[in-house]
């Protein structure tokens, strides 16, 4: 039996989204910016998914561009609203960014260049839950802030960040600093306040939670396809209108002239198809029914094994992950063991796995590196059975053995 | 069967190692690493005399490594390092074995994914820490 529980390195693309997305290779090829039938027919498959993600997102069609995926999303939210804030007259030095120290690399990569560049970055950092304190988030705030960019749901362990509080606290801001401004003098008022746009990162979010927009109160929003029983190599940005944002990839004027490159047809289309898939209904029945096999995994593993910690709060995680450390156990030998029994897992984010870092989200939650490196992620997904959760806590226990006898430090 | 980013050879040495375990009158041991980095190795070594014959004529017997077991903490490759190493070793006088280099193992082994070499250089350190200790010990 091959076990598949690394659902949030990537899915399983869904059989309906394939079916989809077939025709647009061969049959419906045209290039949706040619006028004619060929090109008109391809860009009625991409129209449809649109409006698919506008239903999703609860936005206006034309607020959505599509991308490469979730890390192209990342890179124009923060360099295409810095690009066109430096063009509105402000200098680098003189814009603040507030993020979080457990964001994706997606993001912190692009704020360290910036960084780097002499933007001011505040990494805000989380509680031992992996949610980011609210408290120190409205302490960050300053006069020059112009982005917060916050993740949903943390890919490693799980933790949903409070992000409509967050777009609340912002907009409150927002609004106060507007109303105060036409409260002054026209002559001494100076210059209009500059509203603080909001980014998050949902890539990890779409499957499980509400991404209505207006009600999370995001100028900015990052997703992905393949997290989503979809299609690789796409996803969107959302991109409230009004929102300061320039190019970063010149020369098709494709997606409203924001990113250029000829438009991933089939990719979209099937990103349209996976998102129409994630109905409400259907998601509360899934999410009850993940919940339920993850907790018999957790249960049967802190039975089993001796010395084993949940990194995940299962009261503030999405349905999908449970991230352990097995002291005096290494991480990644737990991972090749499992994956010689056809169970795979990960280590953390599958990007990580390159790297020999001890994860920089568990750090931050204040676990000691020693542990960190001790750890195994498991995410499960929506065609996981009981019968595979049944076969992972019966192998494991063995495996952890075996791995602890051959350590020094027993 | 599958693409790993380990040789068979690695999978084997983690599946089944060689040497691994304890000795417990050993002559001497080297720990190296620390669970920080994510790696802790530990060497055990028995010594024995060997008796060198040139041309009939009896010289003066040299020390070798009569029996070596390892205790690991590590990734798979640190453990297959630890096994491979160990194997290598094992039989050979003290300066034949303070020669083999991190090449050597990882040549050994089929090679090793780039950012994993340097569980290599762990296995020659705490092998090299172990002789140290002999010979201090003996010096004593």
């Amino acid at each position: 039996m091959k076990i598949y529980l690394d659902h949030s390195a990537t899915t399983p693309m869904d059989k309906q989204v394939l079916k989809v997305m077939l025709p647009y290779f061969s049959d419906k090829f045209g290039n949706p910016s040619s006028i004619h039938g060929f090109g008109q027919a391809a860009l009625a498959g991409v129209d449809a998914a649109r409006e698919e993600l506008s239903r999703f997102l609860n936005c206006a069609p034309d607020e959505i561009i599509f991308t490469s995926g979730a890390t192209e999303s990342d890179n124009l939210a923060i360099k295409g609203v810095v690009k066109a804030l430096k063009k509105q007259g402000i200098k680098r030095e003189e814009m603040h960014i507030i993020t979080s120290l457990i964001e994706h690399d997606a993001v912190l990569e692009p704020l360290t260049d910036q960084e780097a560049k002499g933007m001011k970055i505040t990494r805000l950092p989380v509680k031992a839950n992996g949610v980011v304190d609210i408290e120190k988030f409205k302490k960050a705030i300053r006069d020059d802030t112009v982005l917060v960019s916050i993740m949903y749901v943390n890919s490693e362990v799980g933790s949903i960040q409070p992000i409509r509080e967050i777009g609340k606290i912002i907009k409150n801001i927002n609004e106060k600093r507007l109303k105060e401004w036409h409260k002054c003098r026209t002559k001494n008022r100076g210059e209009k306040p500059r509203p603080i746009y909001f980014h998050t990162d949902a890539t990890q979010a779409v499957n499980f939670l509400d991404c209505d927009v207006k009600r999370l109160h995001c100028d900015l929003l990052s997703l992905s396809g393949h997290k989503i029983y979809g299609p690789k190599g796409v996803g969107a940005l959302f991109v409230k209108s009004e929102t300061p944002l320039k190019p970063v990839q010149l020369g098709g004027h494709h997606e409203r002239n924001l990113r250029s490159g000829t438009l991933n047809v089939p990719g979209i289309v099937g990103l349209g198809e996976a998102i129409r898939l994630l109905d409400k209904k259907s998601r509360e029945v899934e999410n009850k029914k993940i919940v339920k096999l993850r907790d018999m995994l957790v249960n049967g593993i802190m039975k089993n094994i001796p010395n084993a910690i949940l990194n995940t709060d299962r009261e503030i995680s999405t349905p999908s992950h449970a991230h352990f450390s097995f002291l005096g156990v290494e991480g990644e030998s737990i991972l090749i063991s499992l994956d010689l029994k056809g169970i795979a897992v990960s280590t953390g984010s599958a990007c990580a796995s390159s790297s020999l870092k001890a994860s920089h989200v568990l750090l931050a939650m204040g676990i000691k590196p020693e542990v960190a490196h001790n750890s195994i992620r498991f995410t499960l997904g929506k065609l996981t059975t009981e019968a595979e959760i049944k076969q992972v806590i019966k192998i494991l226990p063995p495996i952890i053995k075996r791995l602890r006898k051959m350590s020094p430090e027993h | 069967m599958r693409s790993m980013p380990y040789s068979k050879k690695v999978i084997q040495h983690f599946k089944n190692p060689h040497n691994q375990g304890v000795i417990k009158n050993a002559d001497a041991v080297g720990k190296v690493g620390n669970p920080v980095c994510g790696d802790v190795m530990k060497i055990y070594i028995k010594i024995g005399r060997k008796k060198v014959d040139k041309g009939g004529k009896a010289q003066e017997g040299k020390d070798f490594i009569k029996d070596i077991k390892f205790e690991t903490l590590g990734c798979a490759a640190a453990i297959a390092v630890s096994s491979a190493l160990t194997d290598i070793v094992k039989g050979k006088t003290l300066d034949e074995a303070l020669k083999i280099t991190k090449d050597k193992i990882v040549k050994d082994l089929g090679g090793l994914p780039a950012p994993k070499v340097h569980c290599s250089m762990l296995g020659i350190e705490a092998l090299h820490k172990a002789i140290e200790n002999y010979k201090n010990k003996i010096i004593k």
